[in-house]
């Protein structure tokens, strides 16, 4: 019988196309209240770290060289006060096959699917995860589909994911495009349920424990290299699987004592499903526009509980500016001779400014780097934001307003890293995570799950659902 | 432009029309289709505009307007941007001294 593909019968068949596509039960993880146990879902639906080694050694993904930034430090301290300048490193995750550290993830979600007896793996995905399936897929002999978000309603495509359909394409992946917005889940379900080919979804427990590698790595060297630990690691964040896999793999090297740091380049007053704005940003990823959703409400995924969880992980978030972002892509190609992505870039923007805040005996280091080229090159980015009429000029970098103009820094030490209220964020999730349940009560599992969570405490949690008028149960066991 | 049984071919789909978009979207994205398009084998010779059916690379097969033949990447490095040229020069000129410091 041929089945109902209306946008409603496919919707409606959500969940069960998602479970065959992935293969996880996430029933079994479920408190049946806003709580799950997400180290459970990770032990049992993921790899350990060692297993991942192997599978990523397997298909040479992985270690990475860790490269101090001297020049980029030096400038940094040419612009700090007396003392202030702290030593900035980077892990160049351009080495990786794809060209990015997508390539952990899609490693360990290919081997996984190819383990299940699926013939091929689909991924929807503008970015770099792409490239990274579609040359995992080709190396493990499985098929490969990318589904990604490229056209406005004229069909101009943004320069940046043009290119990532060519590397896919190139990489002997179908790559089907769409035109702006949400219901690409639409014809990504569509998708699945045609070809029965695995979810290779950014989001489930073999993505993101893909990432442990690059943090466990990153300490391993660093520690070679100093003797010590770095006192910060900075992540560029978009989804979240960066910084959640990032920073599990720098608990799980036992480094205690070292701040992880999100950081997203601000496009703030974009809306990321419009037709118009779409070619108005010039990123196409580590943007506030996923980063803010995501952080606030991880369970939006294409799977029903997110591996990612950023706020479970960020000590600290900062924003930076697309005009900044491209200043550190041209200053790191000409003082470091390292000739990167852009996108891959926004942790490394921050971390040129919050090293001058810090000590020259510190350090900071950056967990990546993203290959470059034809469409994704601040060249290409920047000259096609000028044809949609946006202004590029020099000037203070807090006067860049997204979709109207693109603000060079006349001088590098007006580059800044602004702090996001964390705890704002925190409130929306505990929120969203509320009204996902519509709770009036809690239990104290629930209040657990929150702390953790939000890597908060008792007092914080208890004090916003008091305001959100709901009542904490004191024994556990009570149901929502 | 014709495409010939074998050609290499892109094709293009409406996957919804405006009235069926999600009600979720923003006002001018409901304005327009939700369209698609997606590469292949033309199963069959073809004009620009008309309906064909393709195999893609992974064995699908799928139907819609013609929309090229042999289709090419456009994507290129742009034009040129001067403005990064004297972002160089301003961080050479910090770090090493020359006379390019406009702060």
């Amino acid at each position: 019988m041929m089945r109902d593909k209306s946008y409603a019968a496919v919707m409606g068949r959500k969940n069960e196309i998602m479970k065959k596509a992935v293969g996880i039960d996430y029933s079994v993880f479920e408190s049946g209240g806003i709580s799950f146990d997400y180290e459970r879902m990770m032990a049992d639906a993921g790899y350990t770290l060692e297993e991942i080694q192997r599978i990523q050694a397997e298909v040479h993904v992985g270690n990475t060289p860790l490269i101090e930034l001297k020049n980029l430090t030096a400038l940094a301290r040419k612009l700090a006060p007396e003392g202030k300048g702290a030593r900035i490193f980077i892990k160049d995750e351009a080495c990786n096959p794809s060209g990015s550290f997508k390539a952990r993830r899609a490693a360990t979600a290919v081997y996984h699917a190819k383990k299940n007896g699926y013939k091929g793996v689909i991924a929807a995905t503008s970015g770099n995860y792409g490239a990274a399936v579609a040359s995992q897929a080709a190396m493990q002999g499985l098929k490969c589909i990318v589904v990604q978000e490229c056209y406005d309603s004229k069909m101009t495509g943004q320069p940046e994911i043009l290119e990532k359909q060519r590397a896919c394409e190139a990489l002997g992946a179908e790559v089907v495009q769409l035109s702006v917005g949400p219901e690409l889940f639409y014809t990504f379900l569509c998708l699945l349920e045609e070809t029965g080919y695995f979810n290779a979804s950014l989001y489930t427990p073999f993505g993101i424990s893909g990432v442990e590698t690059l943090g466990y790595e990153l300490i391993a060297q660093f520690r070679e290299k100093t003797g010590k630990d770095p006192d910060k690691v900075i992540v560029t964040h978009a989804g979240g699987g960066n910084v959640t896999g990032t920073a599990r793999g720098i608990i799980k090297a036992n480094a205690k004592n070292t701040e992880v740091i999100g950081a997203s380049v601000d496009l703030s007053g974009l809306h990321m499903a419009s037709d118009t704005d779409f070619n108005r940003k010039s990123f196409t990823t580590g943007h506030t526009g996923f980063g803010i959703p995501f952080a606030t409400w991880p369970d939006r995924a294409d799977v029903p509980r997110n591996a990612a969880r950023p706020l479970r992980y960020m000590d600290r978030y900062v924003l930076v500016k697309q005009g900044e972002v491209f200043y550190i892509t041209e200053s790191l190609a000409v003082l470091e001779g390292l000739e990167r992505g852009p996108a891959g870039n926004t942790s490394l923007t921050a971390a040129f400014a919050l090293a001058q805040e810090m000590d020259e005996t510190e350090t900071i280091v950056v967990q990546e780097t993203e290959y470059t080229g034809a469409g994704k090159h601040p060249l290409p980015q920047l000259s096609f934001a000028r044809a949609n009429n946006i202004e590029i000029k020099f000037g203070d970098p807090d006067e860049e307003i997204p979709g109207k103009n693109i603000i060079l820094p006349r001088h590098p030490s007006m580059i800044k890293a602004r702090d996001f209220d964390l705890n704002k964020a925190r409130t929306s999730y505990i929120k969203n995570c509320v009204n996902a349940c519509n709770a009036t009560k809690i239990n104290q599992e629930d209040l657990r799950f929150l702390i953790e969570d939000t890597k908060s405490n008792e007092d914080f949690v208890s004090q916003v659902l008091k305001e959100l008028n709901i009542e904490v149960l004191r024994k556990t066991g009570g149901k929502t | 432009m014709n495409a010939k049984k074998g050609d290499w071919v892109q094709i293009h789909q409406i996957v919804l029309e405006p009235s069926g978009r999600a009600p979720t979207v923003p006002e001018d994205t409901k304005k327009v289709p939700l369209e698609l398009w997606v590469k292949g084998y033309a199963l069959h010779d073809s004009k620009i505009g008309e309906n064909v059916e393709i195999r893609t690379i992974t064995g699908r097969k799928a139907s819609g307007e013609l929309t090229a033949v042999n289709p090419s990447y456009k994507h290129s490095f742009g034009d040129f941007v001067p403005e990064l040229l004297q972002i160089g020069k301003q961080v050479k000129g910090i770090l090493y001294g020359d006379e390019y410091d406009e702060r």
